[in-house]
């Protein structure tokens, strides 16, 4: 297990904004006639960690699935780890090798086994050979602390063990980037922390991660910026600490009191 | 006053046997089967006193009889001399024939209308949708007759017959494609393809277990592929490249030489293929929507490609959904197979139809249809059942 652990990425905490990892410049998006995204500029260093809030319909899941690629931004430049995202497929390819996801509805795959789950990808992507593939699943799923659950299938595992298994999942891929698309917004109350802890423990080996979430506790444990988005629009960003304390926008206050509330 | 209703309660009391669910079950049970072997006992009674009283003998002895009556069509050697049995076996063989071929054509078809409804390209996905409301909404029995009258009828006679490929031609008496003359080559050319099968299987297994090994990927698919299109040709040419055919040649009032579909056969084939196509085009739709757009997202997130993505992550999960409303289709081609008796095609039934026609054993006649389609359609339910369960999801 030790030389696997070696082998991780971002062994080493770094400095935030040592080098933007993901950069978008003037990025706009349009449903239609719906403008979602408007002039949204966001710069994410190595290692830092961005939280995304704000009310429903504020076009923050929008937001992440466009860097990488779910979702086509029409306007603006998004580079990721160094790569400009364009419609050329090996660009799109090589940045979603770089960058993990989590989704809210886990999205695992239900006619795989756990260990299946996580080796799926290294073995058709990274090219690995299964047994070195599978001893990296065996070290994530120890790391979310399900090793016992490897040769069950998803149907079998509650919700918050099928989010953990998710998280290992993308880490197998050992990405440079991990986003969360509210990954607690599915799961019961008393699961939220068994994955909240996988995630803050990521967060202090120094992952890079953006994530839409509402768990404000999460936000001030963990987040090196937090990002406001309202009808579209970046309406505030600031440290946690600031952020919470005294937010500048009228809308930023109203949001915060809506969720602070109880 | 709850004490009292305690022990109203915990009181082991047992029911009255018609308040006992499970006396009254088998009670029911045996009621049912008794009326059903009520039934069953009378309709045999009446029949048999109905026979004796017309003087008709019951029992199969028929079938030894001397048949006397031509069959347009035939898998196997017969004749009018052959008995009975013999034309009876003749039916089952065109049955199967026309169905077996329906069956693989009908699922070729079906998915790729399917696929295409599913496109995002606007005329292909439209087009398809237009094929699929049209011909599933029209009764099948009309569109053999209509396809049966457009080889039949519209179709030219032999001596202007259309030809679409140099020595194909379609008149009324039929499709007649050329076939080539015979050569050793050809043998040789069959074994050559088996060989290479062969060899492919090797590769892909040895391919599976390099990529287990080392994660390095072969394209084994391309190269088995190569092997079964390259090897035969090669023999093919070693043999000097015997394209000697045997065309259809126009002589007298019809055609000698190739090989015929009948126009019967044709309408049929068409018929059912493109009925039942309609069907396993909407279930395979049905089943590829059936995976949420969230395991594709889940993919792609991973860097699977699109082929990886279909391959490994959707359509392992579309199939369960897929292969059981199948099986149906499969059996209702068959059976729809009989409808042959419209148009004249010698299947089963319409065989069975002139027999019982001809010796008066109706009963006979459609316990043997019933009896062989049963046995049919329970053999198709038995092999899909069986590929059913090697796909099916592991729930908990």
């Amino acid at each position: 297990m030790s030389n696997a652990a070696e082998a991780m990425p971002g062994k080493a905490p770094v400095q935030s904004g040592a080098r933007a990892m993901i950069e978008m410049q003037a990025v706009h998006k349009w449903y239609g006639e719906f403008h979602v995204l408007k002039d949204i500029n966001l710069i994410v260093g190595r290692g830092e960690k961005v939280v995304v809030c704000g009310p429903s319909g504020s076009g923050k899941s929008t937001m992440i699935r466009c860097i990488n690629r779910l979702e086509e931004h029409q306007q603006g430049r998004i580079i990721v780890s160094g790569i400009e995202l364009t419609s050329d497929l090996k660009h799109i390819e090589a940045i979603r090798r770089e960058v993990g996801m989590v989704f809210q509805q886990f999205n695992l795959f239900p006619h795989l086994t756990v260990l299946e789950n996580l080796t799926l990808a290294p073995i058709w992507v990274r090219k690995l050979p299964k047994k070195e593939a599978e001893e990296t699943a065996r070290y994530y799923l120890e790391r979310v602390r399900i090793p016992e659950q490897a040769d069950k299938y998803p149907g079998q595992l509650s919700g918050g063990q099928q989010q953990r298994v998710a998280i290992a999942r993308s880490l197998c891929m050992k990405p440079e980037i991990m986003l969360f698309d509210e990954p607690t917004s599915a799961l019961d109350p008393e699961m939220i922390k068994e994955v909240l802890d996988v995630m803050i423990e990521l967060a202090q080996e120094g992952m890079t991660m953006v994530c839409v979430t509402h768990e404000m506790g999460f936000a001030r444990t963990v987040g090196d910026m937090m990002v406001f988005m309202d009808r579209g629009e970046i309406v505030e960003r600031a440290p946690p600490a600031e952020f919470f304390a005294n937010p500048k926008s009228e809308r930023t206050r109203l949001f915060l009191s809506q969720i602070l509330a109880h | 006053m709850a004490s009292e209703t305690a022990a109203i309660v915990v009181r082991p009391s047992r029911p009255a046997p018609w308040r006992d669910p499970r006396l009254r079950g088998i009670a029911l049970q045996v009621v049912f089967v008794a009326v059903i072997a009520a039934i069953i006992g009378f309709l045999a009674y009446n029949t048999t006193v109905n026979l004796r009283r017309q003087n008709i003998a019951t029992g199969f002895g028929f079938l030894d009889r001397e048949a006397a009556f031509g069959i347009g069509e035939s898998l196997i050697a017969y004749s009018p001399a052959d008995t009975y049995a013999r034309a009876f076996l003749v039916g089952l063989a065109n049955t199967l024939y026309v169905s077996a071929i329906g069956i693989v054509l009908a699922t070729i078809l079906g998915t790729v209308m399917g696929l295409a409804r599913l496109s995002r390209n606007w005329l292909v996905a439209k087009l398809a949708a237009i094929y699929v409301e049209t011909f599933r909404n029209i009764p099948l029995a009309l569109q053999l007759l209509f396809w049966w009258a457009l080889l039949r009828e519209v179709a030219p006679g032999p001596r202007q017959a259309w030809q679409p490929l140099p020595g194909v031609f379609v008149s009324n008496r039929g499709i007649l494609l050329p076939v080539p003359h015979q050569d050793p080559a050809y043998l040789w050319m069959a074994v050559a393809f088996a060989i290479a099968f062969g060899i492919a299987y090797a590769v892909f297994r040895w391919a599976r277990r390099r990529q287990a090994e080392t994660g390095r990927q072969f394209p084994a698919g391309w190269v088995g592929l190569a092997l079964a299109l390259g090897l035969p040709l090669i023999v093919f040419v070693a043999h000097g490249m015997p394209l000697e055919m045997e065309w259809p040649v126009l002589r007298g009032f019809n055609f000698a030489g190739g090989t015929a579909f009948s126009p019967e056969f044709g309408a049929l084939l068409i018929g059912l293929v493109v009925y039942t196509g309609t069907f396993i085009a909407e279930i395979v739709r049905a089943g590829i929507l059936a995976v949420s757009w969230g395991q594709s997202e889940a993919a792609m997130a991973l860097g699977l490609r699109p082929g990886q993505r279909m391959r490994l992550v959707v359509l392992p999960q579309a199939l369960r959904v897929i292969i059981p409303p199948m099986t149906s289709e499969y059996l209702s081609l068959t059976k729809n197979s009989s409808l042959a008796v419209i148009i004249g095609y010698p299947d089963l039934v319409s065989i069975a139809n002139t027999t019982m026609n001809q010796t008066g054993q109706a009963v006979e006649g459609i316990a043997m249809i019933m009896a062989v389609y049963l046995v049919i359609s329970l053999l198709i339910s038995l092999f899909m059942n069986l590929y059913n369960r090697s796909v099916a999801l592991v729930e908990r």
